[in-house]
């Protein structure tokens, strides 16, 4: 562990507070946001997923380091989330794109 | 011999096993609460009406600030221990599971609030949903007729005008006295009341068990398996790192769950 | 070692499933008539309710469907293909010491083998084992039993957990060993086919099952806390309506049931043809044809199968979009599975074939699959599949794909590894009864089924749907049905066909002939280039790797074959 080392380190915390300080914010927006009327129901659903995604991509980036990780692991995480996004958005589409509305 | 690369990371992936077999792990639990999530979505579109404001936004929003605060305080653990400061690790570590352990008592709160509401459909057909005296957890309708042997009824507060979707946590209407004689079925608001609570119950309660694992696993890494930091340094604190990636991902989980179910 | 548990394990399983459709062959026989000899022992283990007088009933047909799919797809196939010689060759192949997790490997064998005492412990709870198909579809698969709580679909779909837990721990396990402990000098180019077979199946363990074990809870919460993920509105059972709070989906069970269940098929067959691969390249003494090709396919195959799920599902009133979207995805994904099976047959050509067993089961997979996968192809256009769903064409496709194709590519595995194993060779002459019988039965147990499905005999019915072909003039169904009689004798013929097989193994294990020396297929894969049986650290000394997996016959070498340990 040379002094350089402890220097990046110190560095990262300095980050890590940066990242707290932004999540925090971000979950006081995501409430006042959830109060706000923005029209129609699916924008506010966008809002409030576009804000969590900025969160996650804060935690996932700088708490799980994946900003600095190697291509393999997000690799892995862009094929999981192709495959995520399939299953969710298919699923939902075969169920708009019925004969019978049955099971709507 | 022995297995290369457990500590060390290998040159050409740039890793080291540990942390490829957690990412894996985390994909896999991608998956997991993706088709959860993917349940919740078809659920939601095809039910003709979806409760709104059944959960307390203040209980949540705190249990989302205690999350978010153990999620820091676990990478301040294992940037601790890169520095080679045993006990700073240990303070770090030891707030992470306090904090793990602060948001399962809420969520138990959280869920006590939802076992001791119910709905009570009368003989005559009248719907109400309230509170027992007493505020029994999940009571049935053989629960009451076990009352009734005692020659006692049990008083029902139902909620204000409203009823189930709204104001729940509002005031109290005219009280009534309930016998399993005048009533047809009573049920708590457990999973079983409605898709929109089974679905909330599910995700949050597999996300719980998520947190009490994970928050197990830093306990033991504070405590018994802290012995490794004399032996091995630098395999324990890429446990502690491998371990807090876990833990980041459940903080993930729950930045999605908190707007999806308390807000939307 | 954690691969020889996996294969005797997977072995027993083979074999009760075998059982469970032996015997359901005879009420499709002999509708109605007691079972001889083991009528009595059913009777006697689980009660009038399900054998009364020795006959099966419907319900006890119905479970045994349900648990020979279950025992066979998880329990044998899946556990001896990945489980077992995943575990015993890929950490050989790539010149690693072990697997990268070896307490989490034995945690994996732990969690299966519980997961099979759950599955077989419920044929003798009250009610029988699960009895809605393997693939348990809402709603009747909560509402099948509403008499016990804790029914034969609860003790399934708990033990549904445990192995798909033991199917994760065991994929985290191969896919970081073939990335993190490949030898020295052995680049992702040089790996076997095998290991690149078993490296693509890891990750449809790891994220196709997910999803399943999803649903899986949810399905256990509608059997034992009365919620309602996939019980609609309005559900009437007996004549009452069902008291439950309803606004589910049924749908959305069989999204995520098949969301895992397509991959699950390929998990079921990438294995295969990697034995078939390493076999073949073997015994014609050359390399194979398009190794690139192959490796490529793997991928593509591995990629496609997340998205081509719903075709097992068009006839649930899927709209013309999104039924054209999965008939694509499906018509694509045979094209590498085509290319696959085509390099495998390319490979053959110019070689100098020995005809030795393992060979023997590897040249039958090729025509054996060839069928299977074309027999497919009706299966996923949504227009044929109108007539063919749920019906023995069906039964026909996916067994020719994974008896004569899958199991035989495992035996072929299993003759050719045993000697690695155990140091001696099993024997040569009773290899070849069990294969020329094995392959006259399989083919006349599974040939006659298209014929029967394609006049429209149902699957799943206990009498085979005797009662449409009852009125006049359904001619070709009643014909269908006489088939019925052959099948099944075929099948008990298929059966005492394994007795060579099982008496071969085990008599082979303590006076077959030993090898006289520790690579006695000549072959090139670095399994070869270590002790028999391998000792604990798998190599005496770590492997470097100098060359491609299959130099046979390379020019101006002195021998026929050149290990991958040899430098260049």
């Amino acid at each position: 562990m040379s002094e350089h080392h402890a220097h990046e380190i110190r560095q990262a915390t300095r980050k890590y507070i940066y990242v707290f300080l932004a999540l925090l914010l971000g979950t006081v927006i995501t409430v006042v946001a959830a109060y706000v009327p923005f029209g129609s129901r699916s924008l506010n659903v966008a809002v409030a997923l576009l804000i969590a995604s900025a969160k996650a991509f804060l935690v996932a980036g700088f708490f799980m380091h994946l900003i600095s990780e190697k291509k393999l692991i997000y690799g892995l995480l862009g094929a999981t989330g192709f495959f995520f996004a399939g299953l969710m958005f298919l699923i939902v589409w075969s169920n708009a794109d019925q004969f019978l509305s049955i099971f709507r | 011999m022995d297995i290369p690369h457990t500590v060390e990371a290998r040159p050409d992936t740039g890793l080291y096993n540990a942390k490829v077999g957690i990412w894996l792990f985390l994909a896999s639990e991608v998956m997991l609460f993706g088709a959860l999530f993917s349940s919740y979505i078809l659920l939601r579109v095809g039910a003709e009406a979806w409760p709104h404001g059944l959960l307390s936004v203040p209980i949540g929003t705190f249990n989302t600030v205690v999350l978010i605060t153990s999620s820091i305080t676990v990478v301040l653990a294992w940037a601790s221990l890169k520095l080679g400061d045993l006990s700073r690790f240990k303070l770090y570590q030891g707030c992470t599971v306090l904090l793990a352990l602060t948001f399962v008592a809420v969520k138990s709160f959280e869920y006590r609030d939802k076992f001791t509401h119910y709905y009570v459909r009368l003989q005559d057909g009248t719907e109400l949903n309230g509170h027992l005296a007493g505020n029994p957890l999940n009571w049935t309708a053989a629960n009451l007729a076990d009352t009734n042997r005692v020659g006692a009824s049990i008083t029902f507060h139902p909620d204000a005008a409203g009823g189930e979707g709204e104001g729940a946590h509002g005031g109290h209407a005219e009280p009534i006295e309930l016998t399993a004689a005048n009533v047809a079925k009573l049920e708590s608001w457990g999973p079983w009341r409605s898709t929109y609570l089974a679905i909330y119950f599910t995700l949050t309660g597999l996300h719980a068990l998520h947190v009490i694992g994970g928050a197990l696993v830093i306990a033991y890494l504070w405590g018994p398996g802290s012995r490794m930091w004399r032996s091995d340094p630098e395999r324990f604190t890429n446990r502690v790192e491998v371990c807090g990636l876990f833990w980041h991902f459940v903080d993930l989980v729950w930045i999605f769950l908190f707007p999806v179910l308390y807000l939307l | 070692m954690i691969g020889i548990q996996y294969g005797l394990t997977a072995l027993v399983f083979l074999l009760l499933g075998y059982g469970l459709m032996a015997l359901m062959r005879w009420q499709l026989a002999y509708p109605g008539q007691p079972i001889p000899v083991f009528g009595e022992l059913l009777l006697r283990a689980l009660g009038p309710d399900m054998a009364d007088r020795g006959i099966m009933t419907p319900d006890l047909y119905n479970s045994f469907g349900a648990m020979h799919g279950t025992i066979m797809v998880f329990l044998a196939v899946v556990p001896l293909a990945f489980g077992a010689f995943g575990n015993y060759v890929v950490p050989l192949q790539i010149g690693a010491p072990d697997m990268a997790f070896p307490k989490i490997n034995m945690a994996s064998y732990w969690c299966y083998f519980a997961g099979g005492v759950v599955m077989l412990v419920s044929f003798f709870i009250p009610g029988g084992a699960a009895k809605s198909g393997w693939t348990s579809y809402s709603p009747l698969a909560t509402v099948a039993d509403l008499a016990h709580r804790f029914d034969g679909q609860t003790f399934w779909l708990m033990g549904m957990v445990l192995l798909i837990t033991s199917s994760l721990l065991g994929s985290v396990n191969f896919i970081a060993t073939i990335i993190q402990l490949r030898a020295k000098g052995m680049g992702w180019l040089r790996l076997p086919f095998f290991v690149w077979a078993q490296f693509v199946t890891a990750f449809l363990l790891l994220l196709a099952f997910p999803p399943l074990e999803a649903a899986g809870i949810m399905q256990l919460m509608d059997n034992l806390l009365g919620t309602s993920f996939f019980l609609p509105t309005g559900l009437v059972v007996s004549g009452r309506p069902l008291d439950v709070s309803g606004g589910g989906s049924p749908l959305l069970w069989q999204h995520l049931f098949w969301f895992l269940g397509h991959p699950e098929v390929y998990v079921l067959i990438l294995p295969a043809m990697g034995i078939v691969a390493e076999v073949l390249a073997n015994n014609t003494r050359k390399p194979l044809f398009g190794y690139k090709s192959l490796v490529y396919s793997a991928l593509a195959i591995g990629f496609l199968s997340f998205i081509v799920w719903a075709h097992h599902m068009y006839l649930t009133g899927m709209g013309t979009k999104i039924s054209t979207f999965f008939q694509t995805t499906t018509m694509m994904i045979s094209i590498p599975s085509v290319i696959i099976l085509t390099a495998l047959f390319i490979s053959l050509w110019g070689g100098s074939i020995r005809f030795n067993t393992p060979m023997l089961f590897a040249l039958a997979f090729l025509p054996m699959f060839g069928i299977g996968g074309l027999t497919g192809l009706p299966l996923g256009f949504s227009a044929t599949d109108i007539q063919l769903h749920d019906t023995y064409y069906v039964i026909g496709h996916f067994h020719y794909v994974v008896a004569p194709g899958t199991i035989f590519a495992l035996f072929a595995g299993i003759y050719y590894w045993f000697p690695k194993a155990t140091g001696r060779m099993m024997n040569e002459y009773w290899g070849r009864v069990h294969f020329v019988l094995s392959f006259i039965f399989m083919n006349l147990v599974f040939l006659p089924m298209f014929v029967q499905g394609l006049e429209g005999m149902s699957r799943r019915r206990d009498d085979g749907g005797a009662t449409y072909a009852a009125g006049e003039g359904v001619y070709g169904l009643s014909l269908a049905l006489k088939l019925n009689v052959g099948i099944s004798h075929a099948a008990w013929l298929l059966g005492v066909a394994q007795v060579p097989f099982m008496i071969n193994l085990f008599w082979s294990l303590w006076r077959g002939p030993k090898v006289v020396s520790d690579n006695p297929w000549q072959a090139t894969t670095l399994e070869w280039a270590t002790p028999t049986p391998p000792p604990h650290g798998n190599f005496t000394h770590r492997p470097v790797v100098y060359r491609g997996p299959y130099d046979y016959s390379l020019p101006g070498s002195p021998t026929d074959y050149a290990p991958q340990n040899l430098p260049a």
